[in-house]
């Protein structure tokens, strides 16, 4: 269980944000903060890291004081045994990503574990090469991997995933989640991808403005609105036509699909193309078929 | 030929050099993750030798260094040496000389790198000094060699300030550049030429080494 509690003034694009939360978050459970750019999510996550100091509040990890402005503690990230997932994933350009692991795990450490994190990431054979001879998704998994290394008590994500294209995205959504069910670790991601939130997380707080404005499992916070019987569909508006008098196509992009609906020109009115939708409909007995491997 | 105010020369560059490498890496460490407003002070200090005339820096470095000041008289009673009209002297002057050509590319080679580097290998449990040694210095090589070629030869074509409080003694403070000035006021224009070809020719050489290393020219240099 960690329990966190921050307040601190910070300075955003558009002004003075007042940053106000309290996180309950239980052990094992993968937690997201979602929020546009600007909410205060990335700052919260370096908070909690020990990168940027709160000026008031506490953050208590089972029951370790991480931070506590009353009693003036305030371990250094050095101490507090993270595992950190940068945006930039901050891999050591002059070490191999075999080194980039070994320089995490310290010395002495156990080769079979830095083996078996490069197994578990699929870069055996990438294992020699300096980072910038990697693709961006393979980056990603060794920066995922090094997090590991040190067998941290809670892993922070900072927006893992975006800087990745749509297919790679989907690959690597469950390389996350599998690795967070495998090794039972805490996990906190920031994000502001409803799909990526929808799919990885148990449980999602949403901030705005710096302060938390609601929170529960994503079928709660994303699905009000309908409830049973209806397909929630996260994704993105690509082009925004005009068929006739009455119907308007739209051209959205669901994960990795493509596909046009045509719709009432009253309902598409508000839609413009880059704008993040949930698409919803019934599914009233639908068809389902079975892959076959 | 008298081989001396040369090999001087290359003497008191290599030690500047050296000593200016173990100082500026810490100095420029803490001026990247410097908050207070003491920095814009201490940036001055150090980058003043590079618009004030050598001769006013020599001038009061003469002053303090001399056995009649108070500096100058605990340097010569506690470690024995006398710093004016020294080789020891020339030293020390030509480290704060040469101070921001080794600082300045150093610093912005650390503040140019990701500040997200420094913080995973703190959260990885490193410290501030493993960070620096391990992270820090071996993706800033570039300008570590810039700083390093660019202090060796700002050492080689010092003048004023070897002038002001090092003089002219032969073997002792008689660097290749005031022995070109000697020989030319003595009429001895060819052994003035040959000081003068061979600090040309190896500048020459030092710095197009610089720019072929850094601009990616000597691959095999960088791996």
């Amino acid at each position: 269980m960690i329990r966190i509690q921050i307040q601190k003034a910070l300075q955003s694009a558009t002004g003075k944000m007042n940053l106000e939360l309290e996180l309950h978050i239980r052990e094992g459970a993968f937690a997201t903060i979602y929020g546009a750019s600007g909410a205060g999510k990335t700052s919260t996550l370096r908070m909690i890291a020990g990168l940027m100091t709160p000026e008031k509040g506490m953050i208590i990890f089972n029951d370790r004081v991480w931070f506590d402005e009353q009693q003036k503690i305030n371990l250094p990230p050095q101490e507090r045994n993270i595992g950190f997932v940068f945006q930039d994933y901050a891999l050591f350009p002059h070490m191999t990503v075999r080194r980039n692991l070994e320089f995490a795990a310290g010395k002495g450490h156990e080769k079979n574990w830095v083996d078996h994190l490069i197994e578990r990431v699929e870069l055996g054979e990438l294992q020699h090469m300096r980072p910038a001879q990697l693709s961006g998704g393979q980056q990603q998994r060794v920066a995922l991997a090094r997090a590991l290394v040190q067998r941290p008590d809670i892993l922070l994500l900072d927006e893992p995933l975006s800087a990745l294209d749509t297919r790679i995205r989907s690959k690597l959504q469950g390389f996350i989640r599998s690795i967070h069910d495998d090794f039972g670790i805490t996990t906190l991601m920031v994000s502001h991808d409803i799909g990526e939130v929808f799919y990885l997380s148990d449980v999602v707080f949403e901030l705005e403005d710096g302060k938390i404005v609601r929170k529960g499992s994503p079928a709660e916070l994303f699905m009000k609105k309908e409830g049973y019987g209806s397909l929630q569909l996260a994704g993105k508006v690509l082009k925004v036509e005009k068929v006739d008098a009455e119907t308007t196509c739209v051209m959205v992009r669901i994960g990795a699909q493509v596909t046009s609906i045509n719709m009432a020109r009253e309902k598409a009115a508000a839609l413009q193309i880059g704008d993040r939708i949930v698409l919803v409909t019934p599914i009233n007995d639908p068809d389902i078929f079975r892959i076959e491997e | 030929m008298n081989w001396d105010p040369l090999i001087l020369t290359f003497k008191l560059a290599v030690i500047t050099t050296l000593i200016l490498l173990v100082i500026s890496v810490p100095l420029a460490f803490a001026l990247v993750n410097m908050r207070s407003r003491v920095k814009p002070f201490l940036e001055t200090l150090i980058s003043m030798p590079l618009v004030l005339p050598p001769t006013v820096l020599g001038f009061y470095l003469l002053l303090v260094f001399s056995p009649g000041n108070a500096f100058g008289q605990w340097v010569e009673n506690w470690l024995g040496i006398r710093l004016v009209f020294s080789f020891p002297g020339l030293v020390i002057a030509s480290v704060i000389y040469s101070l921001p050509f080794m600082v300045q590319p150093i610093q912005s080679g650390m503040a140019n790198l990701p500040s997200s580097l420094s913080e995973a290998a703190y959260v990885m449990g490193k410290s501030r000094l493993a960070t620096l040694f391990h992270v820090l210095l071996p993706n800033i090589r570039p300008s570590l060699l810039t700083g390093i070629v660019l202090a060796f030869a700002h050492t080689v074509g010092e003048f004023g300030v070897v002038l002001m409080i090092g003089g002219n003694i032969p073997g002792k403070t008689k660097v290749a550049s005031i022995a070109i000035y000697d020989e030319v006021e003595a009429l001895n224009y060819d052994a003035a030429n040959f000081y003068s070809a061979v600090l040309l020719i190896i500048t020459f050489v030092i710095l197009l080494m610089v720019y072929l290393v850094n601009g990616g020219y000597l691959k095999w240099i960088r791996q």
